[in-house]
């Protein structure tokens, strides 16, 4: 035991698992932030590496596609010197038929710590976190939830928003198919936690029930959607949803739907724009805005990691 | 974990006065207080170093660089312990490189806290030298590591503490002796 810092020592949180931020209090979430503040040192060293993790193995589970999500995560494990392990269902045998617990079980015995997981359909998590003795960390399960997406965007407007002074009177705008998507509502449970305002827009084929979300806003007027909001999301068109019927033509969705810049004049004039990626540029934002001093796209995708390393450091240290 | 009071050790006044000798030491060691800088360690040691640093300023006129360091991320225990340390920011606002670097804290004891620190260092740079200061000296290394400045020697049992109680983070100024009660 190291003697000098054993009096100063206190406990991040005692939630074992990352599933989804509605189980987090706002001081857990706000710690986490504070954490992430020195993980964003570390990684603008020359040597982006401390030991912090050593000796600890981190699985990706990916049974649905991601690209950035598992390489954050990666990056996020090993720049603390965990080992990874990496598995992903294209190619696997899950293909040739193994279950989900069977697959599960053969991964198990390979001894991770943690597993950072995504699956297509909802509550697969869960369902997991009781098939394991490991921590899991949900990375997108279905419509459900993406927690750290939603993290690393309320941190990344919690440090960019000039003169930030917390979320209380802050508004948030999420324009776009919310009704598909996990980043919509994690980060509506997450602001709305943190003290900020919610307003949901998007065509009202693909909003949800106002019963879903009490106390969030709901418009199929972007006008009236962005007004006065400190920080405006869009999120990604999928084309697939147009086939569905869903939606209307990308000329119309353009017309009603796309962040303009006459959009955004009606927003706070310190206003950031978010996008969780990838971009369909000038379909659902003018491709100026992706662009402009105001985006902080590039910032969200950066922080992912150091958040990421927060979420990693604050679960599995200390849980022995 | 009861803890009762057994002596002060130092008063506010004789710690003033071994800083200041520590300050002296520090400028005759490194010939001048040219390519200084002190490196406190969190929490006591950043006073401890903000110390030093004021009074090398006052004897030489040259204000040595100062910097915070966190060793959380670099503590050996954190696959073991129950218990989840805060990690606090490290400010180090200066290239360590060929700067002849002090690290200041306020006990030394089984001297994995200044491993943990030499590592965090060294992963920002390669500096000339590093030194260490402490406040007091207790004892009990686990490692190979000693001081190169020390305010006192303070032989101490394994059922005892050190507590060093700084104006700007206690609130009062001492060094007392503690023991754990059975």
């Amino acid at each position: 035991m190291m003697s000098t810092v054993a009096a100063t020592e206190t406990t991040l949180t005692k939630k074992r698992h990352l599933l989804d931020l509605q189980d987090w209090s706002a001081e857990e979430i706000l710690a986490l932030f504070d954490t992430s503040d020195v993980m964003a040192q570390v990684m603008q060293r020359t040597i982006k590496k401390v030991p912090a993790l050593q000796g600890f193995t981190v699985g990706t589970l990916f049974f649905e596609n991601s690209t950035r999500t598992r390489l954050s995560f990666e990056r996020a494990a090993r720049a603390q010197s965990a080992d990874v392990i990496s598995f992903a269902a294209g190619g696997s045998s899950m293909s040739k038929g193994e279950s989900l617990k069977d697959t599960l079980k053969t991964i198990d015995a390979m001894q991770s710590d943690l597993y950072v997981v995504r699956h297509a359909v909802a509550g697969v998590p869960y369902q997991l976190a009781k098939w394991t003795d490991a921590i899991i960390v949900n990375a997108g399960d279905g419509r459900r939830a993406h927690p750290t997406q939603a993290l690393l965007d309320a941190y990344t407007f919690s440090r960019e928003f000039n003169g930030f002074d917390g979320f209380k009177g802050k508004k948030l705008a999420i324009i776009g198919d919310v009704l598909h998507s996990r980043v919509a509502r994690s980060n509506m449970t997450l602001w709305s936690k943190l003290g900020a305002e919610v307003s949901l827009c998007g065509p009202s084929t693909v909003l949800p029930k106002e019963l879903e979300f009490a106390g969030v806003a709901i418009s199929d007027n972007i006008f009236e959607a962005v007004e006065g909001a400190h920080a405006v999301m869009t999120l990604r068109l999928q084309k697939e949803r147009m086939q569905a019927g869903l939606l209307p033509s990308i000329a119309e969705y353009q017309t009603r739907y796309q962040l303009s810049e006459a959009v955004m004049r009606l927003a706070h004039p310190e206003a950031l724009i978010m996008h969780p990626g990838p971009i369909n540029r000038d379909v659902e934002i003018a491709g100026v805005l992706a662009d402009s001093e105001r985006s902080v796209i590039e910032k969200q995708v950066a922080n992912g990691v150091p958040v990421r390393m927060a979420v990693l450091y604050t679960l599995l240290v200390g849980k022995k | 974990m009861n803890l009762s009071h057994k002596a002060t050790i130092m008063t506010a006044t004789e710690m003033n006065r071994a800083l200041t000798r520590i300050a002296h030491e520090i400028i005759e060691r490194n010939k001048g207080a040219k390519n200084l800088a002190l490196v406190g360690i969190h929490t006591r040691g950043v006073p401890i170093a903000e110390h030093l640093a004021k009074l090398i300023e006052n004897f030489e006129g040259i204000r040595p660089q100062l910097g915070k360091l966190d060793i959380t991320l670099y503590r050996d225990d954190l696959s073991e312990i129950a218990l989840q340390p805060v990690v606090k920011k490290t400010e180090v606002p200066f290239d360590i490189h060929g700067m002849r670097i002090v690290l200041c804290d306020d006990v030394l004891f089984t001297g994995r806290t200044a491993r943990a620190a030499l590592d965090a260092l060294i992963d920002m740079g390669r500096p000339a030298v590093i030194q260490y200061a402490v406040l007091v000296d207790r004892g009990h290394r686990e490692l190979p590591i000693r001081a190169d400045y020390v305010g006192k020697n303070v032989p101490t049992s394994k059922q005892e503490v050190i507590k060093v109680k700084l104006q700007s983070v206690d609130g009062a100024e001492a060094v007392e002796l503690l023991e754990i009660e059975q």
